[in-house]
């Protein structure tokens, strides 16, 4: 039974078309496994019902012979930013709890629709906001990892970071994930799994609660590069309901996928070389290059010049949309009620917000409200939003010379729970190399690189051109044939 | 000159005028989202996921509002912007789900245009003008509070919520309420032309925001106060005549005009201030991220342009050109969407009844349609069924006028047995004798009878005294009950006195 939650996406889609099980055994495996996995806190709500009504719709369709999909059997943890019809979704905050929306997501809708099931709501930094899962009113994530020698609850990362944990843990073989600025990879990197956010518009926002709309993007997190592919596709799609969704169609990425890269050039870029960057993560990007230098790659360096000052423009853009888009929230319509006896409207508002959001959105929502407030929005505002797109014109310029990038994941490996709470700014330089790509729209994947000294998982990052998800899956192919990245953590939950 | 001049203690002011007209889109959903837009539904049942601001809604451009909007800017001649952007309005308010207005401050999708108002001597405009507009955006519309419904409580309805409004924005081009009367008469009637908004001041589809100030005439603008949601064309002026000689008695006290925003009261006909500057929000405007920027290609804007109707001022002046009405009739005629469509139809109905040009008919039409026509209707109030009104039976009717076979009183008999019975205005003129006699032998008789009997007349009129013929014609008309046709009773009496 324990053999099933060793399965990844590609292993159960086929294991299931091809009746080696059925995805109800699957899917009782990860039940029993999310079950007994409660001391991680990966979860909000656990819904094995719903795991099990798709597994058994699978099976079902198979007796008939009928196409089972591409996710077809596969159970997955999904993140509770995603709307899920009639199951509460939370956003990981106070004043969304109890929320159970009348609609389903787009992307979580063709997920069921391709044949997965839901194992339930993964916690997550409250409305996608940390790097660390420390922020969530539903508790801390722990990492399923410990740095060796010590029993401290290490951050499985964030904001995705109860899928993070989830799928270290092989409590889900994948999960989705949201990406506004790292927010796939640096969960991914600092659990030793990998996580892809694709192009700008390629999975549909429709029901996604928003952090940042112009960054915020979806994705899904799992053990492989095939996985990813998989469910991407399955993911991925114009939606008409999204006026920023792309108008494409979907590439076929699992069947495409190819590590061998002749022909193609490798850019390492300088301005990533920062300092207080662990020197395990300085040399797992030396072994990177070389492993796709013998995948046949040539590598250049390139230049990404306005690298340094992306992540203070990442931390103006999107606080300002943020502090819009969190405006909704004002328990008129749904979620947190409290109206204080006597209270007029502006008191009303001031209850709930005070009581439903927690410091980390409080502060966002205070320093977007602050450089969009009349005399600072060109000091701030636009300034960044300049800043945003010379981010873009350097790798658009990079691309000129090669074809993918390669840069670490993190500027270091994880931390125990609680170590940085009091140092927000260092929190955020968690996010240094992820953020450039993320304001960029670029496809960005991270992908096990090693583990460090301490027994803790490392990342490495590739960064494709706009809409070349399939050159950032070959190189991570390419680079997770190299690594054969087998570690474990081991179980103590 | 007659120019519009506060008289006060110190001298004479002048008022400066501009207007922000908020006008409903005519479209079946609303800006962003699939919501239906039908006035008087129950509260809520108008209200889409995207309306009601549900967690991860995203808004979705509604191309038919961006026509409209595009449509309206032609009409008053102004640059479209191929290139505009929604920006959010930030604000909390409890008629606003999303906490945010999408607007577009930074490009609006139409820019410069104009307005011709005409000389009015009546309402005091001395002669035409042109009112320069700013800009024209489109924004969602917000959601109805309802405060008398409880007694400690407001009730939300988000039927209007997300409505598409178009903020048509003048320059501080107008001098006089009278200007700013036409200026709103004007808009509303190339709207309704256009169809891209119903122009229904009462039930909210066009409201202005009103800014006024005041200056001694040739100085710099002064201080101006902005008096928001004005529903009706005499209340706009209301709140100019009130605003201005309130500025007045502020500034000639030694006191300064605030810039503030104000409310107009209709049952009192006085603004009051609503918040002043220190108190206005900061609406921390950007680019709305969910939206990408609203690019039109040329084939949208010459579709736009091909679907222009005529607009008021071409057709006034082809109705005087070409169809020889009078300036007034001209411009009556051309006030209303539903006037000059009843008149179009009625003339095309009667130049084919009567197989003429319709130029060589209009101004009999025009003549029925704004004066004769209306004043049947109006002696007859109740009585009148207007369904019967039909273009058919009044066309028939000018045609027998046309060929002499009725008089202009034997018209609106009939038109008023039509009006109260129905049926064929052929038939009624002849089962109930309402015809003009054109038989010349009756009329000769008659008039030879006259003749005889007023031999001294007769006399006194050949002998010089022209005057005397209209007592002949009256003589005639009367023996023959008025019936005779004038035309041939005139034409054989000339023959019969002068020859």
């Amino acid at each position: 039974m324990t053999a099933y939650t060793q399965l990844g996406v590609k292993d159960i889609r086929d294991g299931v078309a091809s009746g080696d099980f059925t995805a109800r055994e699957v899917a009782e495996s990860f039940n029993a496994a999310v079950a007994s996995a409660a001391e991680l806190n990966a979860f909000i709500v656990t819904t094995p019902d719903h795991a099990l009504t798709a597994a058994d719709a699978v099976d079902a369709k198979r007796a008939r012979g009928e196409d089972l999909g591409k996710m077809g059997g596969v159970p997955i943890g999904m993140k509770d930013l995603f709307a899920t019809k009639g199951v509460q979704t939370t956003a990981a905050s106070h004043i969304l709890e109890g929320f159970k929306p009348e609609y389903e997501s787009t992307v979580s809708q063709k997920l069921w629709d391709a044949g997965a099931g839901m194992l339930g709501k993964l916690n997550l930094d409250q409305f996608a906001m940390g790097s660390s899962n420390e922020t969530s009113y539903f508790g801390n994530v722990s990492s399923p990892w410990k740095k060796d020698g010590t029993n401290a609850a290490m951050s499985p990362g964030g904001s995705s970071g109860g899928s993070s944990s989830a799928v270290a843990a092989r409590i889900a073989p994948a999960a989705t994930g949201t990406d506004t600025g790292g927010s796939i990879r640096q969960p991914a990197a600092f659990t030793g799994i990998c996580g892809i956010k694709p192009t700008y518009g390629r999975c549909s926002r429709w029901g996604v609660v928003a952090f940042a709309s112009s960054l915020d993007q979806a994705g899904p997190m799992a053990r492989s590069v095939e996985d990813c592919a998989i469910m991407l596709e399955a993911m991925a799609g114009f939606d008409p309901k999204d006026a920023t969704s792309l108008q494409m169609d979907v590439p076929n990425w699992e069947a495409t996928l190819s590590a061998d890269l002749k022909g193609k050039k490798i850019g390492i870029p300088r301005e990533y070389r920062m300092d207080g960057t662990d020197q395990a993560i300085l040399d797992s990007w030396e072994q990177g290059k070389a492993m796709l230098r013998d995948a046949g790659a040539e590598i250049v360096d390139v230049s990404l010049p306005h690298t340094k000052y992306a992540l203070p423009a990442y931390y103006i853009i999107a606080p300002a949309e943020a502090s819009s888009n969190l405006a909704r929230y004002d328990g008129v319509r749904y979620g947190l009620r409290d109206l204080p006896d006597g209270a007029g409207l502006q008191d009303m508002y001031a209850a709930i917000r005070a009581a439903g959001f927690g410091d980390e959105v409080k502060r966002r929502v205070l320093i977007g409200t602050y450089v969009l407030s009349a005399g600072f929005y060109d000091a701030y505002y636009t300034q960044a939003q300049k800043i945003r797109t010379l981010v873009a014109q350097d790798f658009e310029k990079a691309f000129a010379e090669c074809d993918v990038i390669l840069a670490p994941t993190t500027p270091t490996a994880s931390f125990p729970l609680g170590s940085l709470n009091e140092d927000p700014l260092t929190m955020y330089l968690n996010d240094v190399f992820a953020v450039p790509a993320s304001l960029a729209g670029l496809p960005a994947m991270s992908v096990p690189a090693t583990v460090n000294p301490d027994g803790l998982p490392l990342g490495l990052q590739l960064v494709g051109r706009p809409f070349d998800e399939q050159g950032v899956l070959n190189a991570g192919l390419a680079i997770q044939q190299r690594v054969g990245f087998e570690a474990q953590p081991e179980k103590w939950w | 000159m007659t120019e519009y001049r506060i008289q006060g203690a110190t001298g004479e002011w002048e008022v400066v005028i501009g207007l922000e007209v908020h006008a409903q889109v005519t479209s079946n959903a609303k800006l962003f989202s699939g919501a239906s837009t039908a006035f008087g539904a129950e509260p809520n049942t108008q209200v889409s996921l995207v309306d009601a601001a549900m967690p991860g809604m995203l808004p979705v451009p509604n191309r038919e509002c961006i026509r409209q909007a595009v449509r309206t800017g032609m009409a008053i001649e102004a640059q479209i912007n191929k290139w505009s952007r929604f920006d959010r309005k930030n604000y909390f308010y409890a008629d606003l789900p999303q906490g945010y207005q999408i607007s577009q401050l930074y490009h609006p999708i139409v820019g410069e245009g104009a307005l011709h108002i005409e000389a009015d001597e009546k309402a005091g405009i001395a002669e035409d003008k042109v009112i320069g507009i700013e800009r024209i955006h489109v924004e969602q519309d917000a959601g109805k509070l309802m405060h008398d419904q409880h007694p400690t409580m407001s009730y939300v309805d988000l039927n209007r919520t997300g409505i598409a409004l178009m903020e048509i924005v003048s320059k501080p081009d107008m001098r006089s309420p009278a200007e700013a009367g036409a200026y709103v008469r004007k808009l509303r009637s190339i709207l309704r032309y256009v169809g891209s908004c119903d122009g229904n001041m009462e039930e909210g589809s066009m409201r202005a925001d009103v800014n006024v100030s005041v200056r001694r005439p040739g100085e710099e603008f002064g201080t101006r106060t902005e008096t928001k949601n004005v529903n009706s064309v005499r209340f706009v002026m209301q709140v100019i005549e009130y605003e201005a000689n309130r500025q007045v008695d502020v500034i000639e006290n030694g006191g300064t005009v605030d810039q503030e925003t104000r409310l107009f009261d209709p049952n009192t006909g006085t603004t009051r201030t609503m918040r002043s500057k220190e108190d206005a929000h900061d609406y921390r405007y950007f680019p709305d991220p969910d939206l990408l920027p609203l690019e039109l290609d040329d084939s949208f804007i010459e579709e736009c342009r091909a679907s222009l109707p005529e607009l008021p001022d071409a057709k006034r002046a082809r109705y005087e050109n070409e169809l020889g009405l009078t300036p007034y009739n001209a411009r009556e005629l051309t006030a209303e969407v539903e006037i000059f469509g009843r008149f179009e139809t009625l003339l095309a109905a009667t130049a084919a009844k009567i197989g003429k040009p319709e130029a060589k008919v209009a101004t009999q039409v025009a003549n029925w349609a704004l004066s004769v026509a209306p004043g049947v209707v109006k002696s007859l109030g109740e009585e009148a069924n207007m369904a019967n009104a039909t273009a058919g039976a009044q066309a028939s009717i000018l045609a027998m006028q046309d060929k002499g076979e009725i008089s202009g009183g034997q018209a609106k008999e009939i038109y008023e047995i039509v009006l109260k019975e129905g049926g064929e205005p052929e038939a009624i003129a002849d089962e109930r004798g309402l015809k003009q006699v054109s038989d010349t032998g009756a009329i000769e008789a008659k008039i030879d009878e006259i003749i005889a009997a007023n031999e001294d007349k007769v006399a006194e009129y050949r002998g010089g005294k022209d005057k005397l013929f209209g007592f002949f014609v009256g003589q005639t008309m009367k023996a023959m009950q008025g019936k005779a046709n004038p035309a041939v009773v005139n034409q054989l009496l000339k023959a019969k006195l002068d020859g």
